[in-house]
């Protein structure tokens, strides 16, 4: 879902926390929280705009994007 | 009791909403003269559909498309732009097009990536495209960057929840909610004119994944807030035939028109009859032209669909990644390089999404204003032009000029905290946060959206399904009212935005319902199976005053 702060590389900014449009991110005792990730929109805007790229995001299997390779062969043959 | 802010904070021109529509709206206002106030719930840096970017931009630019502007309405009738328009406004909106390309270059925003303008996707084989390829990523920085520069003030934060009006119905302020903190405060707004740019209605209905309310393509904090202009006595229109998108199944996205593939069947062959290899310039119509595909394909078992780029070349690869960013949705290439997914061997399985409000909601003149004087709209939250980010663009610069018209002729509007709606409002929002053991905001959404998906979905509508369900809501409306609780601003916010999205949907039953007909593809009646000829130029309004709801079908503007 959600962003995931490093912390180890914030800086404590609160820059991701003002911009993100869903209020997912909130300042809690004067550090960074990714307090509501389920309400994340994966928009990326905490991630490009983090000054101290501390910020990296998990897709959640939620979120899942449904894959496959063309099926070349005439009978399909599911399974490995 | 909720804190309630002693300043009243004062403005000539009072712009709800701070996308793409309000900050361009904003610029226009401030240009021509008034004193202009964005409110924005987070902040105008990265708010909205247009958050982190588009990359098509549809204007009308004479010098390559011709003289014809008969021709390019005929054209733009035949594309997914063509549905619900007013097309006198469609006209003017074109032709401003190029103007607003211009203004925004000037803002610093790259409308010609090549150097050129190139026009790519969103097109019908044959027909001359209108959609110029651009780069937005930085859109939302150079608009607000624009704004401040021409004297524009900015609150974000602040959630508007409702527009004021005086005794005698002018528009007088709005009262909103300060989010930034833990414990929310309520703050008092005094303007002449108000406009609402508060964007589409998205989790009225359940997503590609239901237990994920937050999963949706546009953006998940648009929840019809439009709805505040017609509890003043705005008109709603087209609410009865809503809107459906397309794009990776389970991730919902929008920009289906940036990818560079070839709807296939699981074989990989296509399964429209536009293209038969990738094609950067048209992208495939197929999706545009034939709506429901992917989940017509579902339903009679030839799908699943695809998107297959395996035989994308290279450069257009690399072309389509790039754009990825420029529309806002390198989030779809962050899931493929984490789960290893290659576009040369995959292929994506493409699904439709739920029903929206998207450029479903209030009536707009050429003004951009409502029939509410001094309340205007523009932006995805009208339901008489389409346009994508072009009519928020364009709408946004016609409002704001109009705006700051109206406001030099009005005299300062006054407004006291004793006003009756801000009373109410106070005592229901502190009810919310005072309650201790009460329900949670997810309980409503979720509740409503599996209602509207059962009876004013896809699958049955009916007489008797909509006199059901509008019951149900307002059941559900009033239990909400009565249970929800709030811990907190954040809390506080997602209440109040399910709280429209119930008042919503009981407009979309009372109007789904006075359609006594089918209209493919969204709305399929089993007690009404033909389509009534009578109904094919009009539009539906719905609309209250002192007299009750009112239902009227009008003639479109042709």
């Amino acid at each position: 879902m959600p962003p995931f702060i490093e912390k180890e590389k914030c800086i404590n900014c609160t820059y991701c926390a003002e911009i993100c449009p869903l209020d997912v991110i909130k300042v809690e005792n004067g550090d960074v929280v990714v307090k509501y990730p389920e309400e994340c929109w994966h928009c990326l805007a905490c991630q490009v705009d983090c000054p101290a790229q501390a910020i990296v995001m998990r897709y959640p299997l939620s979120h899942m994007l449904l894959h496959l390779e063309i099926c070349k062969e005439t009978e399909m043959k599911l399974g490995d | 009791m909720i804190k309630l802010c002693d300043t009243i904070v004062k403005t000539e021109v009072l712009i709800v909403g701070g996308g793409v529509a309000g900050l361009q709206a904003s610029i226009a206002a401030a240009e021509n003269g008034a004193k202009v106030l964005v409110v924005e719930k987070a902040n105008t840096l990265r708010s909205g559909a247009g958050a982190m970017g588009n990359d098509h931009f549809m204007c009308y630019i004479p010098h390559i498309h011709g003289d014809d502007i008969d021709l390019v309405m005929k054209e733009i009738g035949q594309t997914m732009e063509g549905f619900g328009n007013d097309w006198n406004l469609m006209r003017n909106m074109m032709q401003r097009s190029f103007e607003l390309v211009q203004k925004w270059e000037s803002y610093g925003i790259t409308m010609r990536p090549t150097g050129e303008y190139v026009f790519e996707g969103h097109s019908i084989p044959g027909n001359q495209r209108y959609h110029l390829k651009f780069d937005g990523k930085n859109q939302k920085n150079a608009l607000t960057n624009a704004a401040k520069k021409s004297g524009v003030e900015i609150m974000n934060k602040v959630m508007i929840n409702e527009i004021l009006q005086d005794d005698e119905g002018n528009v007088v302020g709005a009262l909103g909610i300060r989010i930034s903190g833990v414990e929310p405060e309520v703050i008092i707004f005094q303007a002449k004119v108000v406009m609402l740019a508060t964007g589409e209605t998205t989790r009225l209905y359940p997503g590609v994944n239901p237990a994920y309310l937050f999963n949706v393509n546009g953006c998940p904090a648009n929840t019809g807030a439009f709805i505040m202009g017609y509890r003043l006595g705005a008109k709603i229109v087209n609410a009865d035939l809503p809107y459906v998108h397309c794009g990776p199944k389970f991730f919902a996205r929008s920009g289906k028109g940036t990818w560079i593939g070839v709807i296939s069947d699981v074989k990989g062959k296509a399964v429209g009859p536009f293209i038969g290899k990738p094609s950067r310039e048209l992208g495939d119509p197929t999706a545009e032209i034939w709506t429901s595909v992917f989940k017509d394909r579902l339903k009679d078992g030839t799908g699943p669909t695809y998107m297959n780029c395996t035989e994308v070349s290279d450069e257009d690869l690399e072309h389509m990644k790039r754009a990825f960013v420029s529309e806002g949705i390198s989030g779809l290439t962050g899931f493929m390089e984490q789960y290893g997914i290659d576009l040369r061997k995959d292929m994506i399985e493409f699904g439709t999404y739920e029903y929206q409000l998207y450029f479903r909601g209030l009536e707009v003149d050429q003004c951009s204003m409502t029939n509410v004087k001094g309340l205007f709209a523009a932006g995805s939250l009208c339901g008489n032009l389409r346009g994508s980010v072009t009519n928020a663009a364009v709408m946004g610069q016609i409002a704001g000029e109009n705006m700051a018209k109206m406001a030099k002729e009005l005299k300062e509007r006054t407004i006291t905290h004793s006003h009756s709606v801000i009373q109410e409002k106070i005592k229901l929002y502190s009810q919310f946060l005072e309650r201790r053991n009460g329900a949670v905001w997810k309980e409503v959404n979720a509740t409503l959206q599996q209602i509207m998906n059962d009876y004013v979905g896809m699958n049955v509508r009916s007489e008797t399904m909509f006199y059901a369900a509008y019951k149900y809501v307002t059941d559900l409306q009033r239990y909400a009212q009565e249970q929800l609780k709030a811990e907190n601003s954040h809390e506080l916010m997602r209440c109040l935005e399910v709280l429209d999205l119930l008042e919503l949907a009981k407009v979309v039953i009372l109007v789904s319902n006075n359609r006594k007909e089918s209209r493919p593809p969204c709305h399929l009646r089993t007690d009404y199976t033909y389509t009534n000829p009578l109904l094919n130029d009009k539009f539906q309004t719905i609309w209250k005053d002192t007299n009750g709801i009112h239902m009227e079908f009008r003639k479109q503007i042709l």
